[in-house]
């Protein structure tokens, strides 16, 4: 019988702020730690999805007889024998789920890389060479991927935020503006490719199924499971231990419903894993976006005219939009300001969410505008933005819950040496590289969504919390642990978290920079009860004392504010004008993103957001081949993510910005990291050269053709 | 158990010997993981393009997904599994895990064999493509970041903790072998 007294309690020093090593580490660098496709199964099979070769059309025939006679093949499921699903519900914020989820229902083929049928065998390399060997006629029809900002097509459309917003009069601004910038950007379309593929075994136990998935969320994949089978929620069982990175496409997805329904037929456990190259349309994806910005400024370059317009596509069968423009209605204000965000349908996958949605291409557009205004006004850049830093929300009127941009801004050009810049483009010269600096505000959304968790004490001492969190290499694990660890009065030592299954109730996912927030409210109400209840001095059983928590009340009872993570990015590039060759030399991101817990995995998530960005400034770019409707090279050769070469010893730092409505004082730090990065590698491009570069990537083919400065 | 299609081998993995009929499609990533359940050595691409499945064959980087394994028997595999010694972690480990070189934690056995192949490479003097003396004579180049960079250009990481994988190579080649010399040729910004 243990009793913690809260004498213990009072003196001990907050865990939450210190660097703290990964609890699982140890595990991830023996590679002891096993990821969704690595648990074993008594009798598994292996599934392997066979994709369309068509854009548009519909399939006529399947050769399956041929398939089922291969060695090895148990079954092959498609249109014509696969179970009937339930695609009429709700999924993650109200979003009907993508109908390229829910496999095999019909004949119709909607883009390229469409789940066409499910091959099941005895082993993988059987699974495989069935799979590809399956011969699929199709009746194509004329497709269209053509991305352009002349489609007559396309439609505001609302997504996570409204469509259009509007104030003043921007015609009249723009015509009474005495500098006034109008200029189109464009950023291609981008592919999340977490390291660990897509990856799902499901078992049925009578009507329950069990899933052993890799996923951002174990309560979403459940429910959409259950949904999709109509099973009661509690007779789903998804877990996910281990999750190789996610960045948005590690939701509900083909895989797991593909194998669900296999195991359903086979009534044995099958396992079903993405290649790298299906994950390229069946993973989802950024959208490309166009975006058109009009600034009208006055001699000071305070803005009078703000205008920003998005264009992004979506497939035939599911609606998304890239929500652009939503950053100017966080950044900046103006007399008159107007943002939309519009889509048009193509014959393409279905986008979905990536890392910073909307802000990682709209900060490009916005923060290049910013600065291209910034030259024509004859003001430093930094500078600019101070003068046009928003006291409200510029469409919303609300206060800020904190807005530490300009503190960002000077203490990340203090320690970039921004005062000693030489404002004039294409001066500087180191051999053969010209030499250029950038900047770019960046923010994010901070926000909590509702979560359940349990706080146990054992007798021995130690406690458990259990939460369907998803460590998807955030370091939440560890973070939850210092959390809890400050919320019972212990040593994180003694205090195991346990996180990725979905029995252990409802819990926000990893996105929208929301989950380490969402998650630590949860068990920080758990734990600091569980707590009160043991200073009553009450005596341990031998299954422990359970406390549990849901935020839905609190989270709820939160005033409306304008809530957002801020932060500076600072660059410097060389540019080859005779090959093109582009390198990032340093690169320093200063943000104000709400209390730090861990300070160690904190800045890994920067810099992996910065990475982030120095890989979209300059190398992602999916290329869709107009005759086929596919991708060219669609693997990671043919996709250039940054490498270890292309990556100098950037920095990221903080400042003191907890958030005053968070029992934690936390905002999130996901997503803001990429953030204006790709914006301040273009504004140090055209510092280098002279040359602006409204078009991601910075090519060397494109900056060859951009030319050299004006000497 | 030999056919036309499959094969009994023997693979020398980790200082133990494993026999086993493998299909002769099997690649040497596939027998390791669907097979004798190394899983630590992981698939990220399974076309040689990602270094996630990089194990170590006669001491040397390999990618498994591109090795069939009827062609690995009787060469010495070194995975994730068999760098460390007993519970004491290899200094590579050791440094991935104080520094947070990784998230995920994906292609960290990938990762951490790759970067145990370069220090050796590196200590035998092997040249790489940003190494100024490339005379035989001229001996190990100083193990700079830009060289750990472009020798470790293999391994993708997409979480992007390429910056603390580089500290943690270039520390742990500090600490297992005082006489190579690591320099941080790179002012910081702050």
């Amino acid at each position: 019988m243990t009793t913690v007294t809260a004498t213990e309690t009072a003196t001990r020093a907050p865990s939450v702020g210190t660097a703290r090593t990964r609890v699982e580490g140890v595990e991830k660098v023996t590679g002891a730690a096993r990821y969704a496709g690595e648990i074993p199964f008594t009798d598994l099979a292996h599934g392997w999805l066979a994709l369309s070769t068509v854009a548009r059309g519909r399939i006529s025939a399947l050769g399956t007889d041929a398939v089922l006679a291969m060695p090895g093949v148990l079954a092959v499921l498609d249109h014509r024998n696969a179970l009937r699903l339930n695609t009429d519900f709700p999924s993650l914020l109200g979003m009907r789920p993508d109908p390229t989820c829910a496999v095999f229902q019909h004949d119709q083929v909607p883009h390229v890389g469409w789940p066409v049928a499910l091959v099941v065998a005895e082993t993988s390399e059987q699974a495989r060479e069935a799979a590809e060997s399956l011969v699929v006629h199709y009746e194509p029809e004329p497709h269209t991927t053509d991305f352009t900002a002349e489609t007559p097509d396309a439609y505001a459309l609302d997504g996570v935020m409204p469509a259009l917003t509007e104030k003043g009069d921007i015609e009249a601004e723009l015509a009474a503006s005495a500098v006034v910038l109008d200029a189109e950007y464009t950023t291609p379309e981008e592919h999340h490719n977490p390291m660990e593929p897509h990856a799902a075994t499901a078992v049925w136990d009578e009507d329950r199924l069990e899933v052993v998935d890799s996923n951002q969320g174990a309560t979403w994949v459940g429910g959409d499971l259950a949904n999709f089978f109509s099973l009661d929620p509690a007779a789903v069982r998804v877990r996910s231990e281990h999750v190789g990175g996610g960045f948005g496409s590690k939701g509900v997805r083909a895989h797991q419903v593909a194998a669900a329904m296999a195991a359903r037929v086979l009534g044995r456990p099958v396992r079903v894993v993405m290649t790298r190259r299906q994950m390229f349309t069946l993973a989802g994806h950024r959208s490309p976006t166009v975006q058109r910005i009009r600034l009208g400024a006055d001699a000071e370059g305070r803005l009078r005219a703000l205008e920003h317009r998005a264009l992004s596509h979506t497939s035939t069968v599911h609606e998304f939009v890239e929500p652009s423009a939503g950053v100017a209605r966080v950044m900046y204000d103006a007399d008159a300001h107007r943002t939309e965000n519009r889509v048009v349908r193509l014959d393409v996958p279905s986008p979905t969410f990536m890392r910073a949605p909307g802000e990682a291409p709209g900060s490009f557009a916005l923060e290049s505008a910013l600065d291209e205004l910034a030259v024509a006004c004859g003001l430093d850049p930094i500078e600019l933005r101070l003068r046009n830093d928003a006291e409200r929300g510029p469409v919303s009127g609300l206060p800020f819950a904190g807005r530490r941009l300009a503190d960002c801004f000077r203490e990340g050009a203090r320690r970039f040496g921004w005062a000693d810049r030489d404002p004039r483009p294409g001066t500087r010269r180191d051999g053969r590289w010209l030499l250029g600096t950038g900047t770019a505000a960046a923010s994010f959304q901070a926000g909590a969504a509702p979560s359940t968790a349990t706080a146990t004490a054992h007798p021995d001492g130690t406690f458990t919390v259990r939460i369907a969190a998803a460590d998807i290499g955030t370091g939440a694990r560890t973070a939850l642990t210092l959390v809890a660890a400050d919320a019972l009065g212990v040593a994180p030592e003694r205090v195991r978290v346990r996180i990725g299954d979905s029995a252990f109730g409802p819990a926000m996912i990893a996105g929208g920079s929301m989950g380490t927030r969402s998650w630590s409210w949860a068990v920080t109400i758990a734990a600091e009860e569980l707590r009160e209840r043991l200073a009553l001095g009450a005596d341990i059983p031998a299954e422990g004392i359970t406390v549990r928590s849901d935020t839905t009340a609190a989270i709820g009872a939160l005033a409306a504010a304008e809530r957002h993570s801020f932060g500076a990015q600072f660059a410097e590039v060389a540019v080859d004008v005779g090959t093109g060759e582009v390198r990032v030399r340093r690169m320093l991101g200063i943000f104000a993103a709400g209390r730090i817990i861990n300070p160690l995995t904190a800045r890994s998530q920067f810099l992996g957001g910065m990475t982030w960005g120095i890989s979209m400034a300059l190398h992602e770019e999916a290329l869709r081949d107009r005759a086929s409707g596919g991708l060219v090279g669609a693997d990671l050769a043919g996709y250039h993510v940054a490498t270890h070469a292309d990556v100098p010893r950037i920095e990221a730092d903080w400042i003191e910005d907890p958030d005053p409505d968070d029992p934690v004082g936390i905002k999130g730090i996901g997503e803001i990291g990429i953030v204006g990065a790709a914006a301040a590698i273009a504004n140090a491009v055209w510092h280098a050269t002279g040359a602006r570069h409204r078009d991601l990537p910075i090519s060397p083919d494109r900056v060859l053709t951009a030319g050299a400065p004006d000497a | 158990m030999a056919s036309p299609t499959s094969s009994v081998i023997t693979l020398h993995i980790n200082g133990e010997k494993f026999t086993l009929p493998v299909d002769h499609r099997t690649t040497l990533l596939d027998a390791l993981r669907e097979r004798l359940t190394l899983t630590g050595t992981k698939k990220g691409c399974d076309q040689g393009q990602c270094g996630a499945c990089t194990v170590l064959l006669d001491g040397r980087r390999t990618v498994a997904c591109l090795q069939l394994a009827v062609a690995a028997e009787g060469r010495e595999i070194t995975t994730i599994e068999g760098v460390a010694e007993g519970d004491r972690l290899h200094p590579v480990q050791q440094a991935f895990l104080e520094l947070d070189g990784y998230q995920c934690g994906y292609c960290t056995p990938g990762q951490i064999c790759s970067a145990i192949g370069v220090l050796r490479e590196h200590a035998e003097g092997v040249p790489s493509a940003v190494t100024d003396d490339i005379r035989p004579e001229a001996g190990p180049p100083p193990l700079t970041p830009e060289e750990i960079r472009e020798r470790m250009s293999g391994n993708l990481c997409r979480c992007g903790a390429y910056v603390a994988i580089v500290e943690a190579v270039a520390r742990a080649a500090a600490d297992g072998d005082r006489t190579a010399a690591v320099t941080e040729s790179e002012e910081a910004v702050a």
